[in-house]
This record gives structure tokens, sequence and C-alpha cells, in this order.
């Protein structure tokens, strides 16, 4: 195994590099060509593939690990979201499992040692009527009762936190509060992907990159290796972590998944001084934005509907979230669009993830995580891990397993069913 | 996309909405196996798939299409009757 590349960041190595013009950097992970065999298999670069590499090797010892990635790590999903982290939702095993990794994001740059720039800024969601405030009241509450923060708001208090909402009585969507979880925020995805491969990395996870699965080797009801672009790699478990590619990636397995993949669009304005300071939402509306770091305002909206694997969007659906986050902050619509961009992703049957086990032997699944996946990465690496480390689920993730689909025991927040475009 | 309805010609997507997949529809005969299974798996291919639309902003006829989910490509679209249906 070449070794790997430990050298630590700190403001100490910084200033003795200035004395010998930074040259002392080097790159952040190897760039490995594949082994013969591995212990596990990860297929999928992502932020949760490498998170689940990384808490293998850290938390389960184990070090002969592959994370095969059909393009660059970080270039899928983890790279298309809009970075928004809380742990603000009704049924409990939702909120456990997005609590416990909202605990992993507030240590991640220490852990880490790598900047991955979270920012709990408050992430408030707004009520637009009575009845969503009573929902609102509701979902806080049922947070409340597992230890977790969630305050309501008064009208007062929503346009204190945000001065350039319409709060007038004729706004289009009036607002009558809100609901703030102030651990809540935003954190820079692409350090995420980055600071995790670089730790697996250093544990002696293999990282290959341009190296597409094509295909699963059969031993009866197990699987032992994985076809790939870069030849056959054999494995003792393989674990899918292809949200996005979910149903087809399994498809190679011949499994059919309660997940259909649709499109989801974001979009980013020109960067402007400090105008937006939480992520604000509407789940009424659904139309979420915050502003990055740079100035510029994210801001997203409804799936595109339909089923799709195209990573390009309809206009229609961004317009629509521009014009709910112009109708709730008139100043927005001075400013340019600068860049669209879509992710493709897995809409499961009930709205929550799946990770655990499947029918075939050695073969795991992580995935179905609609538009949600960004801020449990480290939640999804650390149960997954569990999961592949042991053959069993971690007791967060077992809610979440393929079967409950089978047993009608889904763990729908919205109540809507297998019809993800009704969602 | 442009999708071509069998009623009324070439119009916008934005007149369309998305229904569910053909293999999706259960029948009323099914088994509650069956039945589930048919409700709560999909083949989701990253390729053609047999779908159904409705022109809701339009005729608002059912319409079946095959359509690639990679490339928006689409094979062909029929009209959707009881007969089209398991």
């Amino acid at each position: 195994m070449a070794a790997a590349i430990v050298s630590r960041y700190s403001a100490f190595s910084l200033l003795r590099g200035a004395f010998n013009g930074q040259k002392h950097w080097q790159p952040a992970w190897r760039d490995p060509d594949p082994k013969a065999s591995y212990d596990v298999i990860i297929i999928g670069g992502g932020g949760h593939g490498l998170a689940t590499a990384y808490y293998l090797a850290k938390v389960h010892g184990i070090r002969n690990i592959a994370v095969l990635e059909k393009g660059w790590i970080g270039g899928g999903n983890t790279g298309r979201n809009t970075t928004i982290v809380r742990s603000n939702y009704r049924l409990a095993p939702l909120h456990d499992l997005f609590e416990f990794s909202l605990k992993l994001w507030e240590n991640l740059s220490d852990e880490l040692n790598y900047n991955v720039m979270f920012s709990p800024r408050g992430a408030m969601f707004l009520g637009h009527s009575d009845a969503d405030m009573t929902k609102l009241a509701e979902r806080g509450d049922a947070m409340a009762c597992d230890g977790i923060d969630a305050e309501l708001l008064t009208r007062d208090q929503v346009a204190r936190l945000e001065p350039l909402l319409d709060m007038s009585r004729n706004a289009r969507f009036p607002i009558e509060g809100g609901m703030i979880q102030r651990r809540g925020g935003t954190a820079r995805h692409d350090a995420v992907a980055w600071g995790y491969a670089r730790g697996a990395d250093s544990l002696g996870v293999d990282i290959i990159q341009k190296c597409e699965v094509t295909g699963f080797v059969r031993d009866g009801d197990a699987v032992t290796g994985v076809e790939t672009t870069r030849g056959r790699i054999m494995a003792g478990r393989i674990g899918i972590c292809v949200a996005g590619n979910s149903g087809h990636v399994a498809g190679l397995a011949g499994l059919r998944l309660p997940i259909e993949s649709q499109t989801l669009q974001a979009l980013v304005t020109e960067g402007v001084k400090p105008m937006i300071n939480s992520v604000i939402m509407s789940q009424s509306l659904h139309c979420y934005l915050s502003q990055s770091d740079k100035g510029g305002i994210v801001m997203g909206g409804d799936p595109d509907n339909y089923p799709s694997y195209a990573q390009r969007g309809h206009p229609m659906m961004t317009e629509g979230a521009i014009a709910q986050a112009i109708a709730l902050v008139p100043a927005l619509s001075r400013l340019r669009m600068v860049r669209t961009w879509a992710g493709v992703t897995d809409m499961s049957f009930d709205g929550s993830p799946i990770i655990g086990t499947t029918p075939i032997n050695n073969l795991y699944l992580n995935g179905g995580w609609c538009y949600g996946g960004f801020k449990a990465t480290p939640a999804s690496g650390w149960t997954y891990a569990h999961t592949l480390a042991t053959g069993k689920s971690h007791m967060l993730n077992a809610p979440f397993d393929l079967e409950r689909f089978r047993r009608g025991d889904t763990i729908d927040e919205n109540g809507v069913g297998p019809m993800p475009n009704h969602r | 996309m442009l999708i071509p309805c069998p009623h009324c010609g070439p119009r916008a997507q934005a007149e369309f909405t998305y229904e569910r997949t053909l293999d999706s529809v259960v029948p009323l005969d099914a088994a509650p196996d069956a039945a589930m299974a048919t409700l709560f798996t999909r083949t989701n291919p990253r390729g053609p798939d047999e779908e159904i639309w409705r022109h809701t902003f339009g005729c608002r006829a059912w319409i079946v299409m095959r359509r690639n989910r990679v490339t928006h490509e689409i094979e062909h679209v029929r009209a959707a009757g009881p007969e089209a249906l398991p």
C-alpha cells in the first residue's frame, strides 16, 4: 500500500510554509489503481460514500476499503445541493437520524482537520397561516420531546431576524410567524467531500475515480465483486451509495427499488453584501434560500416531478422558485442569476432514505435521500459504516430498512404514499 | 420537451403533468403481495420507460408516453383508455 498522506493542516504548518514559499503542500489524497480485491467496496464517491469509508476505517478498524467513483469525487449531488443542514423533522426516526448528524456536523471540521465551514446561522421555516403555525408548533413540540432545539417565532421576531422579508398585510404570501432551529445552518459542500476523502485516504482507503461499476459478480444468492470500467474487483461486502442512480445500480443486481429518479434544480445569484441572515424556508410554498459565504443568494424549490436522469431541468421549476423567493424578499428582484444547475435525486416512496441490507447477500444499499441528503452526510456515513461492518443495522438506521415498504411500515413525513411527484 | 398530444398535436411540456409508470397501475384483482410490489417498486431505468401523463392544462386527456429518461427523446405517445391499462 502506498504511503498515505497524513500531514496535518495547522496554523503552524502554514506559518512554516511562509518561509519556504508554501512548497510543503501535498495532494490531499492519493490516486491509486484498484487492487484485485478488498474487504469492502463502496460504490459512489460522494459525501455519503466517502463518509462511510472514513467511519469504517476510523470507528470499525477496517482499512482494506475501496471507494469507486464513476466521475470525480463530490461531483454528483454533493456538489449540487443548497448546503442546508438541519434536523427539524416531525417524525422521530427522521429527527433522531438528522439530529445525530447535526451533532457530528458541529464537530466535523475538528474531526477531519479540514474546514467544512459549518455555519449554524439558524434554519427558519415560515408560517403563512394559522394552519401553518399549528403545523410548525406540532413539529417543534415533537422535536422538543426528543431534546432537539425548536423555537416558535412570532411575526415580530421573524421581522427582526430577516428585515428584508415582505411583512406587509397585503403581501402575496403573508407571514404569520415561523419556527427556527438555531443550531441549523449551512456548510461548504465540496469541503465535506474533500475532508472525508482526505481523512479516509490517510487511514488507507483507496479512492478510485473514473471507475464506473457496470455489473456485479454473482455467486448464487451473494455478490462477490463488481465489474468496472477498470476491470473486475472482488470484495467481501459491497455497499451501493449512489443516490440519484440507485435504481440503475441496484438494477444491475436485478433489484427493483421503491425509488424514482427525478431532477432537482437550484440556482445562485451574483454576490452581494449580507442581506439574508438565516436559512429561510417555506414548506407551504416549497422555496428555500440562504446567502453563501461568497455573498450569492442560493435558492431552490420543488423537484421537476417527473422521472429523469438528465441532470438538467425544466425552467418552469426554477421560475416558480424564483417567483416565490421574490414574493418573500422583494429586494431579490434586483439581483442577477449567475448559475443554475440540476441534480438527479432518488425520490423514495415515503420521502425517507433507505439504509440497510438487500435481499442479495453481501450487498447493501444506501439511497432514497430525496432532496434531503446533504445534511445527513455524517450520520449516513456513520450508520452505513456500522451496517457494512457488522452486517446489522445501527439503532438509528434500523427503521430505514428496505423491507419497510413491504411491511407497510413507511416513514412518511408528508403522508403522501408511493407517489413522489405528488409529494 | 415538446409532447405530441394525440388529440391536440405538439404542445409545451408545461401543459402536461406526469402521473406514474404504466407498470405501476395495480390491477383490481391483484393479490396483496403483488399489489404492494406493483405500488412500491419501479424498474426506474436509466433509459426508456412507459409512462402515464396527463394533458392537464390542455385537453385534460390521459396519455401513455414512451420516453427516454436521459435524453428526453419521446419514442411514441398514444391515447390512454381503459384498454391501455392492465
